[in-house]
């Protein structure tokens, strides 16, 4: 038996709550099912979390067709709320996305990880593209970009030789017209002299040493001029980002910030390691790098789910199960040249008529994608439904990007949908499920 | 500006023009309204025909064919790769057609060799076990692309010139001739003239477009063809479907890849042509009778393009019209100086060209003969990091530390992007992604430039040639451009990779926001 021996682990142990999935969607499941002491064991691969940017967005863009963006999302939900849709955030409250927000970045902030946002608004951030991106909540490391760019003060973008996908030049350049105090400036990091490649992981593991931060801002200092802020790309170290951001802080004498950027992040790495290190402490099984190959159900209704790995395959059994596979990058929903499948219950899925209908023929279509808003269809407390509306096991539950009726890369609401539905899944299964049975654990 | 003789279109056949009247001692200016081989001789399967493809059906297409294979083979051999080739039948083929076939290529003069199910199962391990009857041809693969670099390189090396994105939008025809040639350039919208002595119109299915504009009526017919790339080579030689031509029947490997092919849809207007789901579904299924692995294979590319077919038919989806060329000399329709050369095919591009040359020679009173017939076609440099595994060969050899890799899935360093840019500046074009996607294999990967886009956008801001925010319109393009190829065949991994592509440069980083859509 491989698995870990923590948590009591035994293998007639019946949890209440099984999480497949390691994105945002799932780490927020577990998170929120281990703060209300629910017995929980979660499995998916390794990586959910290396394609976020650090940023969790709320709402910022709808109707997408019209690309009108919002600075206050409430008014861009209430709007949502108005029209009709059938976008998941329609199934939970305001209030109930607020508190799930407060409930996940409460937890990060605790464990060294600081976010900043403001109720009511979305921040502008700018990005390592040279876009500007409106987001709701945002890593502290980057939050002096935020106020750099509202004031448009003199402001330094540091770039390193050989960090391909960052050019201080590329984001000077397009936002030089509303922003003429920005200025760029390329270094040789310190260290790493005559490497012609860098990457981003490598730059924050060698931030996390003093001695490299005084030689990066001795390199720096000189140049600074004016500027009163000093932007980097997103590598200001794994674990002790705080620390760095103070420390480059003092050592410059002025406040320094992070640049989201490209795939795999450095802020996704740190989520990664947060949820990967303190979940289990707080009693989470977190099966790393398993996968659920199949699901059968007992007569009593609990799912048994067998999970595969390298070497050998294990059932586990639980009294409820919430999926956040994600769509077709997290394998959460898989296609051929007929249609679109979800692999695990087999769940009918919300599509379009056929693949003639599933992209424009524009990438950058302002109506986004069709088959971007297909996926499972939940009733309003989470649970698949078929194409008539029944529900289809009354203890399965589904979150985050599988769901349909959303478009979260238009919207800019994929943080944030992730979040809030985990929330209101794992609430829904405690009312609607866990707390009417007497807890069966032997 | 002045010339001898005006070209106009940069495809196959106009740069052959190009460097055949460059050989003749004739200076030119070819004018393209794209880029080099953007209509068919870039939308094509890339196959250099034995000639077995038309022996049923049109004889005369089939004996140019053998002809001018043997004399590309042998003076342009850089950019042909000799596959050979099979026509292989399947259980339910027509049993007449199939003993008929040897006695079609006798009579024009097409070698072809019997060959059996098992020996051609052999050969090609991916053949359907339900191949009944197989012949073996010389067919060979050719690189469009490669080829008209190096036909308009040598001519350019002569005195002649290039003139990229610029649109031919008028004639001054006066005393029977054409004076000037009114152009636009299609960035700058900049118009400027050109006067030559003669003009010659090869622009394949635009040709009756431009000869509008001097006042003359075409017949023509556009069919659209679409192919389908994969992810991996799956076969050796060339392999084609041993029946009359139809969907899907032949598979041409080329590099790293094979391209299944074609379709043929009568289309009215050339510049609307994309390929469409249903489109590559039948060409999977049609494709997978023949070599099986089809329908399971990882296609990371659609394209398609449009075959000028002159004259009219009678016939549906236009397959019953002549492949053969046309050459037409419209001093009848009382334009002396004015020559228009379509329809053919690739394989006869050096033909089409002599003939064309020959013509205009005739009118200029030049009597120098035609050398591409006998000449070798030179290696020069220009397209060098087009070839598939090239570019990581040459940055092995040179081991140059300082050069990056922008582009991890096909290899392209900063170098082949330094050369590129130079080469466009040398004709003082200014460089973008799209144009550098063109030269080099940028964003041609896995990847389908979702990573290495960004890589190349951001060297190029570095360089100085962006300043101002116009790059964010730049990546939108070559999204685009890379998008016409990958969204009718978005499904299993090729639908992950579109996803990866799309939360990136949407959901992260907000790109649709500021792109102008059309």
């Amino acid at each position: 038996m491989a698995l870990p021996k923590s948590h009591n682990y035994d293998s007639k142990h019946i949890f209440d709550i099984m999480v497949i999935g390691s994105g945002i969607a799932g780490m927020a499941a577990s998170l929120f099912a281990v703060n209300r002491k629910l017995s929980t064991v979660q499995a998916g691969s390794a990586g959910g979390t290396l394609f976020t940017s650090g940023l969790f967005d709320l709402l910022s863009v709808y109707p997408v067709e019209e690309k009108k963006l919002w600075s206050r999302p409430w008014d861009a939900m209430a709007a949502l709320r108005a029209s009709g849709s059938h976008h998941p955030y329609t199934r939970v409250s305001d209030e109930n996305i607020q508190r799930s927000f407060d409930e996940i970045v409460s937890f990060l902030n605790a464990k060294g990880m600081k976010f900043h946002y403001d109720k009511n608004l979305n921040q502008k951030m700018i990005t390592s593209m040279g876009t500007l991106k409106y987001s709701y909540c945002v890593p502290e490391s980057m939050w002096a970009g935020v106020e750099a760019y509202e004031k448009k003060a003199p402001c330094l973008i540091v770039d390193f030789k050989g960090l391909k996908e960052f050019s201080a030049r590329q984001i000077a350049a397009t936002l030089q017209e509303e922003w003429p105090a920005i200025r760029p400036l390329r270094v040789e990091f310190p260290g790493m002299s005559g490497r012609t490649e860098i990457h981003a992981v490598h730059l924050a593991r060698a931030l996390e040493l003093s001695a490299t931060r005084v030689e990066l801002a001795a390199l720096i200092k000189p140049r600074l001029c004016d500027a009163v802020s000093v932007g980097f790309p997103a590598v200001l170290g794994i674990k002790r980002t705080q620390v760095i951001l103070a420390h480059l802080h003092q050592l410059l004498g002025v406040p320094v910030f992070e640049i989201p950027m490209m795939p795999a992040s450095v802020p996704g790495f740190r989520l990664k390691e947060i949820f990967d290190s303190e979940l289990p402490q707080m009693g989470l099984l977190r099966l790393i790098d398993k996968r659920v190959d199949s699901v059968a159900r007992t007569d009593r209704g609990n799912f048994l789910l067998t999970i595969g790995g390298y070497e050998e395959t294990h059932t586990i059994q639980a009294r409820a199960v919430i999926l956040a596979t994600g769509r077709f990058m997290g394998k959460g929903l898989l296609s051929d040249r007929k249609g679109i499948y979800e692999p695990l219950f087999n769940i009918p899925l919300f599509q379009p008529e056929n693949r003639m209908a599933w992209h424009h023929e524009q990438f950058l279509h302002p109506a986004g994608h069709p088959i971007n808003s297909a996926g499972v269809e939940v009733d309003d407390t989470f649970r698949p439904v078929d194409g008539t509306g029944s529900v289809i096991h009354d203890n399965l539950y589904a979150a985050g990007s599988i769901l349909a009726h959303q478009d979260w890369m238009r919207m800019k609401c994929g943080s944030g949908l992730a979040i809030s539905t985990a929330y209101a899944a794992v609430n829904a299964a405690i009312e609607k499920f866990i707390n009417k049975q007497d807890r069966i654990t032997a | 500006m002045q010339t001898q003789v005006l070209i106009i279109g940069g495809g196959a056949t106009g740069t052959a023009i190009a460097r055949d009247l460059a050989l003749r001692g004739i200076q030119c200016i070819l004018v393209e309204k794209g880029d080099l081989n953007s209509g068919a001789s870039g939308g094509n399967h890339g196959l250099l025909h034995s000639g077995g493809r038309y022996v049923s059906n049109d004889q005369e297409a089939a004996r140019e064919c053998k002809q001018e294979g043997d004399i590309i083979k042998k003076l342009m051999p850089q950019c042909i790769e000799d596959t050979g080739g099979l026509f292989v039948a399947v259980g339910g083929d027509d049993e007449k057609f199939i003993a008929d076939y040897p006695s079609f290529c006798a009579q024009c003069g097409v070698p072809c060799e019997p060959s059996t199910p098992e020996e051609a199962r052999y050969l090609e391990p991916t053949l359907s076990k339900n191949v009944i009857a197989a012949y073996k041809v010389e067919d060979a693969s050719i690189d469009p692309f490669r080829l008209s670099l190096l036909n308009m390189s040598q001519a350019v090396s002569r005195g002649s010139r290039l003139l990229r994105r610029s649109r031919v939008i008028g004639f001054d025809i006066s005393g029977r001739k054409i004076k000037r040639t009114l152009l636009r350039n299609v960035d700058t919208a900049e118009e400027f003239y050109i006067e030559a002595e003669q003009v010659v119109n090869s622009t394949g299915a635009w040709a009756n477009q431009v000869c509008r504009l001097a006042g003359i009526d075409i017949e023509m017919q556009y069919s659209k063809g679409t192919l389908l790339v994969t992810n991996d080579r799956i076969n050796y030689r060339i392999i084609n479907r041993l029946r009359k031509p139809s969907d899907a029947d032949i598979l041409v490997p080329g590099g790293t890849v094979s391209i299944i092919g074609t379709t043929s849809t009568p289309v009215q207007d050339p510049d609307v042509i994309h390929p469409t789901v249903e489109e590559t579904d039948l060409i999977v299924r049609e494709g997978a009778v023949m070599v099986p692995v089809l329908e399971k294979s990882r296609f990371v590319r659609a394209y398609c393009g449009v075959r000028p077919l002159f004259g009219k038919s009678g016939g549906g989806d236009g397959r019953s019209v002549s492949r053969g060329f046309a050459l037409l000399d419209h001093a009848k329709d009382n334009v002396e100086n004015f020559t228009t050369i379509t329809g053919g095919k690739l394989t006869t591009f050096r033909l089409m060209a002599e003939k064309t040359s020959d013509q205009v020679c005739g009118k200029m009173g030049v009597s120098a003969p035609c050398l591409t017939r006998t000449e070798m076609l030179p290696v020069t440099d220009d397209c060098q990091w087009t070839e598939p595994g090239l570019s990581p060969r040459k940055w092995m050899r040179s081991h140059n530390t300082d050069d990056i890799m922008i582009c991890e899935c096909e290899m392209v360093t900063k170098t082949a992007i330094d050369e590129v840019i130079a080469s466009l500046r040398h004709s003082n074009e200014k460089p973008g992604l799209v144009d550098i996607c063109m030269r080099t294999r940028l964003g041609r990967g896995a990847c389908q430039g979702a990573f290495c886009g960004p890589r190349a956008l951001a060297y190029l801001y570095e360089c100085g040639e962006f300043k101002t925010r116009e790059g964010l319109a730049d990546i939108g393009r070559f999204f685009q451009e890379r998008w016409k190829g990958i969204h009718a065949i978005l499904w299993g991994d090729q639908m992950i990779q579109a996803e990866l592509m799309e939360s990136i440069h949407c959901g992260l980083f907000d790109e649709e926001l500021y792109t102008q859509s059309k």
